[in-house]
């Protein structure tokens, strides 16, 4: 029996995007959009050079951190972010259930339905930071201003994502709660609620997370918490207490982070 | 589920035992007590009178701020395409480095569990804790003020967020294509590239753009600490208190925010 071979063939993967027209004319506008984008990116070499010494200043801080230099301003900073995250979560929760609840299409008439959704399309649109130069305008320096910031903040993000559970929810059971003849805010607490409850807990554990890390931005322009430490450090090039301020928060993140993990998981 | 007959033959449930309901109820206190100290102490400095004064300034600010100012607008499209190049090229920085990063630490792909997956974690971790804001002030003062700290601040944060995202997609393949592509005789490098890098290109192109679109809204503001774009602008408005510069400033950003999310739903449309 004599062995017949096809034709070799070599396969190749198939492309990512199947048009062939659309994917050369994508990879040509990308490559001309990166000539003129990195064209236009002016870089002056002689303050890099300057910059190289610095950059070495700070990397030695990281593994040298000073941390008794600034310790009072780090421990005030430090306290103002951890109040201001706490207060600013817990406020947040408590007025992003009810727009949560508001904005979720299978449990209000349409008319709540989009008032509660235009609430988070403002909340969500406007960055931290721009509010809080608005409300240090409005309510002056301090943590404050950092907490209704924040506070803000919260309510877009945990209200779109619980309103995403809740219209993701088993209809079954409120169908059941409902046919038993309860009133609306009863079915809600036991027909809706219990459902998105781990979710809700998982997602302010989240934002608690988010809350603390953004603390140390709007501090920046002036709305209290370890931000304003840290600006000051660094206008003084005092790279190791920067490097210290930094490390602190990086170490609460990820104690943060892990302790979340731990609680979500019991719940689960 | 306790039941509690009564002597009349009744019987009524409660979701939890007496004991259960008092240990929920003590928790609940123990949480609103912590929430009411924290208020006390984050409000000890906060000067009362400002606060219950902000109606009337808010009333000023808003009055001075209309109309915006339209002329202002020709000169904030260099600032705008400063943005826009410092998302992009950020954004592509980023993914070259975490890729990378993402391999390491991802548990069956990483070349060492005890070595090296640690080092990798701590790299995301570290990127992710420090918004993009923080390492723009820390870069300014290094590098100087202009858009390649804009572009090198976006760069650090988003390694750690698509290095997360991309991990967790790594560790979620289905390892029987890596195994009957192992089994062909391949290499290390032809198993990555046929068993691995093909399920997760839709996860890796999807976050990318995602990265993408949030980077544009952070580089909005990376001028403010003097990192370039429109946050220059903005800086310099609200510092001279050029309140209807300000208005169109926030206009412009809102509306470039609005069409990265609307490119990036339809990007990511397409892929999934």
């Amino acid at each position: 029996m004599t062995a017949t071979h096809a034709p070799a063939r070599r396969w190749r993967p198939p492309p990512l995007i199947a048009n062939p027209v659309l994917r050369i004319a994508l990879i040509a506008g990308a490559a001309i959009y990166l000539a003129l984008a990195l064209g236009t990116v002016e870089v002056n070499w002689a303050r890099l050079s300057d910059g190289w010494a610095r950059g070495l200043r700070f990397v030695s801080g990281f593994l040298e951190p000073n941390f008794s230099r600034r310790w009072d301003d780090i421990v005030q900073g430090m306290i103002e972010s951890l109040t201001m995250t706490v207060t600013s979560t817990v406020v947040g929760i408590a007025i992003s259930v009810p727009i949560g609840i508001g904005a979720a299409r299978n449990v209000v008439p349409r008319p709540v339905y989009y008032a509660c959704r235009a609430i988070i399309a403002v909340s969500r649109s406007l960055q931290e930071i721009i509010v809080a130069i608005l409300l240090v305008a409005m309510v002056g320096f301090g943590p404050f201003a950092g907490f209704l910031t924040l506070s803000f903040a919260t309510i877009g993000f945990l209200s779109k994502l619980l309103a995403e559970d809740i219209e993701d929810i088993d209809p079954a059971p409120v169908e059941a709660i409902r046919a038993t003849g309860a009133l609306w805010p009863s079915l809600i607490a036991f027909g809706v609620l219990p459902q998105v409850a781990p979710r809700l807990l998982g997602l302010s554990l989240y934002r608690l997370d988010i809350n603390f890390r953004e603390s140390a931005v709007v501090g920046i322009v002036g709305a209290g918490g370890i931000g304003a430490t840290l600006n000051t450090a660094i206008d003084r090039y005092e790279f190791d207490s920067a490097a210290a301020i930094l490390i602190l928060i990086i170490a609460i993140v990820m104690a943060s982070e892990y302790v979340s993990g731990l609680i979500r998981g019991r719940v689960k | 589920m306790p039941v509690t007959l009564h002597p009349e033959g009744g019987r009524s449930w409660q979701r939890r035992t007496p004991r259960g309901q008092i240990a929920v109820w003590f928790g609940w206190l123990i949480a609103v007590a912590f929430t009411v100290f924290c208020w006390r102490v984050m409000t000890e400095g906060t000067i009362w009178a400002f606060v219950w004064d902000a109606p009337t300034q808010a009333a000023d600010i808003g009055a001075r701020m209309v109309p915006p100012r339209w002329s202002y607008f020709p000169a904030l499209l260099k600032p705008l395409w400063d943005t826009l190049n410092i998302a992009t090229l950020g954004t592509l920085a980023a993914i070259v480095l975490s890729v990378p990063v993402a391999f390491l630490a991802a548990r069956n792909t990483t070349p060492s569990a005890a070595f090296v997956r640690p080092l990798a974690l701590f790299v995301i971790v570290a990127s992710r804790s420090i918004n993009s804001i923080i390492w723009a002030l820390l870069l300014v003062a290094i590098l100087g003020p202009g858009v390649l700290a804009g572009i090198i601040a976006i760069a650090l944060r988003s390694i750690g967020f698509i290095g997360k995202l991309l991990y967790e997609a790594i560790e979620e393949i289905d390892e029987g294509q890596v195994e009957a592509i192992r089994a062909t005789g391949a290499s290390g490098a032809q198993t990555l590239a046929y068993g691995i890098v093909p399920q997760i290109m839709p996860a890796f192109a999807g976050i990318s753009v995602f990265r993408w679109d949030i980077n544009i809204r952070e580089s909005t503001v990376l001028g403010l600490v003097g990192a370039g774009g429109i946050g220059l602008n903005l800086e310099s408005s609200l510092n001279t208190l050029a309140w209807p510069q300000v208005t169109l400033i926030l206009m412009v950003i809102l509306a470039t925010v609005v069409a990265s999310e609307w490119v990036s739903a339809r990007v990511r449309h397409a892929i999934i």
